[in-house]
């Protein structure tokens, strides 16, 4: 227990030293520049975070999956696309890691990305399902001499040309029905990206996520055995929506103590009564308080259910609302909280080069409600509450 | 019982394949069935069985076959007769 313990606290230090030195000082230029935050990466790199929590035995550091979502949280206080990367990066891991089964394989390939320190992207949208992620129109198709092969068009892939690796949801076969989905690692050698679109956006513009049409040559055993629908509800949804959670709680904390720098520096101009701004701090610390209560609840529950034989919990509807609830939730309040920030700070908050600008903070939370669009999700959770018993 | 689910099946599952066909221990996910169909599928069980599938019943595993779903059922004392 106390090796493990070690373990997440050097690793965490390590985070917050690169949060601290490398990701903050390059947070203005990768978001003015939309680009990628290459600095962050190749500091991430020497400290082999991208195989963090990959077990000791395939080569990795074996982490604590609470010490992964705290690093995104740490890396989300000092650049929001940083955070997003290693979050993203982070998911693919956790579900190869916990869905490999006995696949020789993909231990292999883990063992690579511990080695090489390999960059695992997703592709799992696709232009012509409606955004609908359990669905697929792309499948893995018989090839030459025994292999596979797919084309999809991905209406969005995050830090795709910056990936040595992506993770792709397919139908299983060209037969398949559009629900019935695996999972299929590709290497860079085995991938041919053509971009589809620019990338301009509002915020989080150090992803570099434009679209691209991925075509890609493979073998069988690079599917990974477990079905799509299986992995989707035991990891790969809570696990995203807890890691992204994470990091939209760091910008907006971000943006909470800059709001506080700001009223600190005003009460010391003038001692003897708290500024006016101080009440709206106040207020600003309660719905900060609401965001990280239920980002903590949510980790709760998961690292929970997860330690159950068989993960049954995590595969009830019960469960799925739970995850729902907290990517809803939190993808709201991390922008409120930064727009308070904003109120607070007034006109040097808007302002993008003081020491209170919260504007990148705004702008990239305002992403969270997006990525896996709320109205879809509460769609999905309207109809899962029509047959849920205690919510 | 089996003919019950599998008109219910029929009536709500949204399949793209006659349910008849289908053996009882068949994939209904693999055969089509969308998570927003199974929800109306579980529904209409409740309905025609006259029971309430506790949260802990309410999971893909429980409603991806005839046979699973019938399981479930027996479970719950649904009799065939019912």
């Amino acid at each position: 227990m106390s090796v493990a313990v070690d373990r997440d606290a050097t690793f965490l230090a390590g985070i917050r030293l690169i949060a601290k030195e490398v990701a903050s000082a390059h947070a203005d230029d990768v978001d003015r520049r939309a680009r990628f935050p290459e600095e962050t990466l190749t500091a991430l790199r020497e400290q082999r975070a991208l195989s963090a929590y990959i077990p000791p035995e395939l080569g990795g550091g074996g982490v604590s999956f609470e010490a992964i979502a705290e690093a995104c949280l740490e890396l989300g206080r000092r650049c929001g696309a940083s955070a997003m990367v290693f979050a993203m990066h982070q998911i693919q891991i956790v579900t190869l890691v916990r869905h490999l089964g006995d696949s020789p394989w993909f231990e292999a390939y883990l063992r690579s990305v511990a080695g090489e320190q390999r960059l695992v992207a997703s592709v799992t949208s696709e232009v012509g399902t409606g955004g609908d992620m359990g669905r697929s129109i792309a499948a893995v198709t018989p090839g030459a001499e025994g292999g596979c092969t797919f084309e999809k068009q991905a209406p969005t892939v995050s830090y795709g040309e910056h990936a040595d690796d992506l993770l792709t949801t397919l139908r299983r076969s060209p037969d398949a029905e559009p629900g019935d989905q695996v999972l299929a690692l590709t290497r860079r050698e085995q991938l041919t990206l053509e971009q589809t679109g620019t990338w301009d956006p509002l915020g989080m513009r150090g992803t570099c996520s434009p679209g691209f049409v991925v075509r890609a040559e493979f073998m069988p055993e690079q599917v990974l055995p477990t079905p799509f629908a299986t992995v989707s509800v035991e990891s790969m949804v809570p696990v995203s929506h807890i890691l992204w959670s994470h990091l939209w709680l760091g910008i907006a904390t971000d943006a909470f103590d800059r709001a506080r720098a700001f009223v600190r520096a005003a009460a010391k101009q003038k001692p003897g009564e708290p500024p006016p701004t101080a009440q709206r701090l106040s207020h600003l610390m309660s719905e900060l308080s609401l965001l990280r209560a239920e980002v903590d609840s949510a980790l709760r529950a998961f690292l929970e259910a997860s330690r159950e034989p068989g993960r049954e919990r995590l595969s009830t509807v019960a469960a799925a609302l739970r995850f729902n609830n907290l990517k809803i939730a939190a993808s709201e309040q991390a922008p409120r909280v930064c727009q308070g920030a904003m109120g607070v700070c007034g006109i040097v908050g808007f302002k993008n080069d003081t020491p209170f600008s919260v504007g990148r903070h705004l702008r990239d939370t305002m992403s969270a409600s997006l990525m896996v669009a709320n109205e879809r999700i509460h769609h999905t959770n309207a109809s899962l509450l029509l047959i849920a018993k205690d919510v | 019982m089996i003919e019950d689910i599998r008109s219910i099946i029929s009536d709500h599952a949204r399949l793209p394949v006659d349910v008849g066909t289908l053996a009882i221990d068949a994939d209904l996910y693999q055969a089509g069935m969308t998570s927003h169909a199974s929800v109306n599928v579980m529904l209409a069980l409740e309905d025609r069985f006259d029971i309430e599938f506790p949260d802990r019943m309410l999971k893909r595993s429980v409603f991806e076959s005839i046979a699973s779903i019938a399981e479930a059922l027996r479970e719950l004392q649904v009799s065939a007769a019912a």
